[in-house]
């Protein structure tokens, strides 16, 4: 994994494993490799990937057995509430962008719809 | 934990003032990178905790004991140059290693030699430099040291012996001790390191945990560190 340095670390470590359990490469109840080997396959300090879990507990996204491990929830709420936020970020994106071409919001939905439209009957390349 | 205590340290050649009044604090289970454009006293530090060169003035200590003999076992100095006698072979300095330190685990370096592509056979005057470089980490990451000084330690290496260092330096560094990295090469170590120090004519100009000053300044390292030495 390459990082943009310009960024935290530990957050884009963190989005990583929110994108793994959304897209399912992660499920409900897998054990996270222990945050020293984690550290070393990232080739990240082992601090930075300590406050990853850390955080991601805080969210209640892992969960940690002492002794044992963290684990990821199994609690589909929380990975649906993952699937929302990222999607409310892509979105932000999406506005903020066509916004700046200077699209306005009728605009903007119709040529979404198109795309979609579009996309379904495979004219347009992804 | 307190690893490294500096205490208004003074260094000056002759009429050339290197180090400043320097002040500085390390904690246990931290990597540090020292940075800082060519005579800003990287060096000079670094010899200095290691034990390698006298202050003129102030003092340091190392896990609360005051510099001298002792500190000098606690400490593990990597230079820039290569110190290993060229006759020898891989194999005799890892002996060498061991009858000089008592925390020398040669079990620990024998087998980080192997997962480096080092063989014992081998002459010193024979590797490359990338070998070479790989065998001074080695050596100097397998005493059980609190205190880890590396200078320079990717000088001159290709990509693939950088990133053998990079896993050699995070492989051996854990909770109960410090790695202090000096380096022009800031990328490289922009993942690894906790804090960043940054040193300007002799004295601690800025230092911080680097995912804080990633958040608040919006910036990489390697870019602050344009911002704090200008056109220096």
């Amino acid at each position: 994994m390459s990082f943009d340095t310009r960024i935290p670390i530990y957050l884009q470590i963190m989005e990583r494993i929110k994108k793994d359990i959304v897209s399912g490469k992660l499920k409900g109840g897998d054990k996270m490799p222990s945050v020293r080997a984690f550290a070393k396959e990232l080739q990240v300090n082992v601090n930075t990937v300590q406050r990853v879990y850390q955080e991601l507990e805080r969210e209640k996204i892992l969960y940690s057995q002492r002794g044992i491990g963290s684990f990821v929830t199994s609690n589909e709420a929380i990975v649906e509430q993952i699937k929302e936020e990222m999607a409310r970020e892509l979105l932000g994106n999406f506005v903020r962008g066509m916004r700046e071409l200077g699209f306005s919001k009728e605009r903007t939905l119709t040529a979404l719809q198109a795309y979609m439209e579009g996309e379904q009957d495979g004219s347009v390349k992804g | 934990m307190e690893v490294l205590k500096v205490n208004s340290i003074t260094k000056k050649y002759l009429t050339k003032t290197v180090l400043n009044n320097l002040n500085l604090a390390l904690t246990e289970g931290k990597i540090y990178g020292l940075l800082g454009p060519n005579a800003s006293g990287k060096t000079t530090l670094l010899k200095l905790i290691a034990g390698l060169t006298q202050p003129t003035g102030g003092s340091f200590s190392v896990s609360g004991k005051q510099a001298g003999v002792a500190t000098k076992n606690l400490v593990s100095y990597l230079p820039t140059i290569n110190h290993l006698p060229r006759w020898m072979t891989v194999g005799n300095c890892l002996s060498y290693y061991q009858d000089f330190y008592r925390d020398f685990s040669p079990k620990q370096a024998e087998e980080r030699m192997v997962a480096m592509g080092l063989q014992p056979k081998q002459k010193i005057s024979s590797l490359s430099t990338g070998m070479l470089g790989r065998l001074k980490i080695v050596l100097a990451m397998s005493r059980q040291s609190k205190l880890y000084l590396l200078d320079e330690p990717f000088n001159g290496l290709d990509p693939i012996s950088r990133e053998k260092v990079l896993e050699m330096i995070l492989d051996a560094a854990n909770e109960d001790n410090a790695v202090v990295i000096a380096t022009h090469i800031i990328k490289e170590i922009e993942s690894i390191m906790d804090e960043v120090i940054f040193l300007h004519e002799g004295q601690v100009a800025l230092m911080g945990n680097v995912e804080n000053l990633r958040q608040t300044r919006n910036m990489s390292v390697e870019e602050l560190y344009k911002e704090v030495y200008g056109d220096a």
